[in-house]
């Protein structure tokens, strides 16, 4: 399983120099690693649907119980296949959608690396790599949703998924590590035997919640919903692939990944329960006053991520079956219609749906899909979104002792889901033929094929759900609940009370299609406060953020570079000074030392040196002063046999030199005198300075030096390291990782330079 | 700047020997003082003396990558190093060695690989910074 989650990755790296190649077979390539995918977690369907799991473990740090660990259960496969599917028919779709796009290398890039992130993300067994993936998914959606970048709203909205996703990340991160601490591994698996243990332990609530955070802002849950409409931004391939069928599904995932091991309480079944039914209900409505095609399935899908919550808030056998049938019956209709409405988009150039109709004619194979994507997105027989809405009132009806309630919330969304049905899947293709900014005409077949398998596999699924999902299902169940369920999928239950209401739903969403004008109208007169709005509170907490932090840059880097180094030496100061004060009470400091005379030359050079520095006139004198300081130090390296350090110290200072005679090549040539007061003050914060470090290395000194570490590199720098040079074999080798972090640094700091430097030579900024 | 010929025509011999030099300690590293960052930072020194020797666009030509992307490829090398022990069946980041020694490199290892990226990066963002400001002022 490694290798279907890194394929994508690799591929990523490869694709531009693929491309290059060839253009076309790059496509088609791209295409052909989400296939591969499907058929290799479909060879599993018979091992998952016989009872067995399969988990797969490669080391990647041992030492901190990290490890990439794969757990191939029902759930895990279903999400598996539905992601590598929705994404054959995206990739299929994109490479004529974004046919002749400048940059449509990047977005294959792009995409293929969410893919394999959100892989990686279901298939974790370890908190740690599926925190990972989770956090690469949010990266990657901010890529798309801001590809288009030279529009500023795609910049601003994949900035706004970006905090709000990645926030309640760092939420789910501290939950995650909580229970680990709780449980005592890293492994999710085993949590779900652990229940009584995590759940009656006192960090809980606290852990329980944060969890929660995480999993409401990915899947844009009441109240951090509103990223997922903007989210619309992004390329109609991205909003089918990310925002309706697979990432904003990551939340609900997670939920129904903890649930064997923190649900069962009150606080985890309640908390999930209310936020999931007033997100279907709440944002369900707000698609009333849409007319845009995207924005109108945004909301639709926000309903029923609603509802898969809600319906893991209930948490009752059959409202689990239902969560589960309803989560592939949506991902399978709505990928649909998002793609034919990039399609409508693509040939007429509107999204509008005011300015669409009568398209029927000319793109028969389109309207087509659509009718069977709608139907079962409107729950009519004989389709999978049919069985998902009857399998839902049931689950919803049985609620004690809130079922009447939550029926009634249940029928009004999904009220509100057929109404935007209608006007998404039948609007644009029946009635007049009206007129468009472009001539439409049939789409080709790489736009229709991926969007046709999908909505007849709502059909093929609907039809025979007991034979194709049931097992499947059924072993999906034992992931959310622990236990398995005898409760067959089937289309056809009878003539019942939810049969009978899902009648009523499909009419009164006609209804509502028809009187929709008067309805806005009458909405229209009455005028929200902007405080009832959870966007208008992100955008506060935003623009109060960067005031704070334009005055913060104010008052602390003011341009002025002594302030700079001033506001350093302080700091060092008050910290290190803290840190001695803190050690309590000095040791006994030996201060009889006796110099070489080498050392006492050396010594008298740097004192001069810095003198020197200290009263030069010019700038260069200073300059080159400072460099005799560093040069000195390394020859001190020299004496104390670190030759390694005296290497880099020389090839540095060489190079400090050059960059500092670079820089102030163009400064006036004489230094402007500081005042008295000034002086003052710096002396006295280099005299501080330079006592401290003193102190500090005398306190070093006079401690015992008994480091099991230095007897450690010793032995073991040949024999495992396979190196004699001790300093280096740590810096690549036993200590990599920091090695790691520190040339990440620099390439960081050279494009910061760069990038300064290339903005004030544009001239704009001063 | 303007260009002395004396630096020129000195430097058109030092620089030859400073590339050696530089490549030499980052071979040398593991066994004798040395190494990547020690190696990248001399390579640069060579750059930038060629820099001052013959202005800045020279010195790009010279080098004829572009900085920027020398770095990102050296991160990317010691990131693939890092990775490769995985292939190996091994915890991320393990040294993994071939057994048999390669004339002149000696002992070959993902460390090896993984310095020869710090090389490249310590080279990638000096020269980076170095041009930068130096053409600046131009």
């Amino acid at each position: 399983m490694l290798y279907a989650v890194v394929a994508g990755f690799i591929f990523a790296i490869f694709f531009p120099a693929a491309v290059r190649i060839n253009k076309q077979a790059g496509k088609i390539a791209a295409a052909v690693l989400p296939l591969g995918i499907f058929i290799y977690f479909a060879s599993f369907y018979n091992t998952i649907t016989e009872g067995n799991v399969i988990a797969q473990s490669y080391n990647w740090i041992p030492s901190l119980g990290i490890n990439l660990s794969f757990y191939l259960d029902g759930l895990s496969l279903t999400f598996a296949l539905i992601i590598s599917l929705v994404g054959f028919a995206v990739f299929l779709y994109t490479a004529s959608y974004m046919e002749g796009n400048k940059y449509i290398t990047r977005f294959y890039i792009y995409i293929t690396l969410f893919m394999a992130s959100m892989l990686g993300l279901v298939l974790s067994d370890n908190i740690i790599t599926m925190f990972v993936f989770w956090e690469l998914t949010s990266i990657s959606s901010y890529f798309l949703i801001g590809f288009n970048h030279d529009k500023e709203r795609s910049r601003i909205y994949a900035l706004q998924a970006l905090l709000i996703t990645g926030g309640g990340g760092l939420a789910l991160l501290a939950g995650l590590i909580i229970i680990a601490n709780i449980s005592g591994g890293w492994s999710i698996s085993s949590l779900a035997d652990l229940n009584e243990l995590i759940t009656g332990h006192k960090h809980y609530p606290i852990a329980a919640i944060l969890v929660l955070i995480g999993a409401f802002t990915k899947s844009a849950q009441f109240p951090f919903h509103f990223w997922l409409p903007n989210a619309m931004e992004a390329p109609t391939p991205v909003s089918a692939y990310l925002h309706s069928a697979t990432m904003v599904k990551a939340g609900i995932y997670l939920m129904a990944r903890m649930n064997p091991s923190l649900g069962g309480t009150d606080l985890w079944q309640h908390t999930i329960l209310i936020v999931g039914a007033v997100t279907m209900l709440f944002t369900a409505m707000l698609s009333l006053k849409q007319t845009d095609l995207k924005k109108l399935l945004a909301y639709s899908t926000l309903g029923v991520l609603g509802t898969l919550t809600m319906l893991l808030g209930i948490g009752s056998d059959l409202a689990i079956k239902a969560f589960m049938i309803y989560l592939i019956a949506h991902s399978l209709y709505k990928g649909t219609l998002f793609l034919i409405a990039g399609i409508i988009d693509h040939e007429t150039g509107t999204r509008d749906i005011t300015k669409l109709g009568g398209l029927r004619k000319l793109m028969p194979i389109t309207m087509v899909i659509a009718v069977l994507a709608s139907l079962s997105k409107m729950g009519i027989i004989p389709l999978i979104g049919f069985v998902g809405k009857e399998t839902v009132y049931a689950s919803a009806l049985e609620f004690e002792p809130f079922g009447t309630l939550l029926i009634i919330l249940a029928i009004a969304a999904n009220v509100f889901i057929v109404y935007i049905t209608i006007a998404v899947g039948f609007k644009p293709f029946f009635g007049k033929l009206k007129p468009t900014p472009k001539e439409p005409h049939e789409s080709p077949f790489k736009m229709w094929f991926g969007p046709m398998i999908l909505a007849l596999l709502g059909v093929v699924l609907g039809m025979f759900s007991s034979v194709v999902i049931n097992s499947l299902i059924n072993f999906t169940e034992i992931g959310v609940i622990n236990k398995k369920l005898n409760i067959p999928v089937k289309l056809w239950h009878g003539f019942n009370l939810e049969l009978a209401l899902s009648v009523l739903t499909v009419l009164l969403g006609v209804l509502l299609y028809f009187k929709r004008d008067n309805i806005v109208n009458t909405l229209n007169k009455i005028s929200f406060t902007k405080y009832v709005k959870p966007s208008y509170y992100y955008e506060f907490l935003l623009s109060s953020t960067l005031s704070f932090a334009k005055f913060q840059t104010k008052f602390l880097q003011n341009g002025n570079l002594s302030n700079y180094a001033a506001m350093i030496i302080v700091a060092t100061i008050f910290l290190g000074g803290l840190a001695l004060v803190s050690f309590g009470g000095a040791p006994n400091i030996d201060l009889t030392f006796a110099p070489t005379f080498a050392e006492v030359i050396i010594g008298i050079i740097l004192i001069l040196a810095a003198i020197s520095a200290v009263r030069a006139k010019s700038r260069l004198t200073a300059i080159v002063s400072v460099g005799v300081v560093g040069y000195s130090v390394a020859l001190i390296f020299i004496m104390y046999s670190a030759p390694d350090l005296a290497m880099t110290q020389f090839a540095i200072e060489t190079l400090t030199v050059i960059l500092f005679v670079l820089v102030i090549y163009r400064l006036p040539k004489y230094l402007p005198f500081s005042s008295m007061t000034r002086r003052i003050r710096d002396f006295i914060l280099a005299g501080l300075g330079g006592l401290l470090m003193s102190l500090i290395v005398l306190f070093i000194i006079a401690e015992p030096m008994t480091s099991e570490l230095k007897k450690y590199f010793g032995e073991n720098s040949l024999t495992i390291g396979k190196g004699r040079n001790i300093v280096n074999v740590i810096l690549v080798d036993f200590r990599a990782l920091d090695t790691m972090g520190e040339i990440a640094v620099l390439a960081i700091a050279a494009i910061g330079v760069y990038a300064l430097l290339k903005l004030k030579s544009n001239g704009s900024e001063k | 700047m303007k260009s002395s010929l004396i630096l020129a025509t000195t430097v058109k011999y030092i620089i030859p020997l400073l590339l050696i030099f530089s490549f030499f300690l980052l071979l040398r590293g593991h066994n004798e003082p040395g190494g990547g960052f020690a190696g990248g930072l001399v390579a640069a020194a060579a750059y930038a003396l060629y820099a001052i020797a013959n202005g800045v666009e020279e010195a790009e030509k010279f080098l004829s990558i572009e900085p920027l992307k020398l770095f990102s490829f050296g991160l990317l090398t010691a990131l693939i190093s890092a990775l490769l022990p995985l292939l190996a069946g091994k915890p991320f980041m393990t040294g993994v060695w071939l057994d048999n020694k390669i004339p002149v490199i000696g002992k070959l290892g993902t460390p090896i690989i993984f310095d020869v990226g710090v090389y490249l990066l310590v080279l990638g963002v000096s020269t980076k910074i170095i041009f930068s400001l130096a053409q600046e002022e131009e």
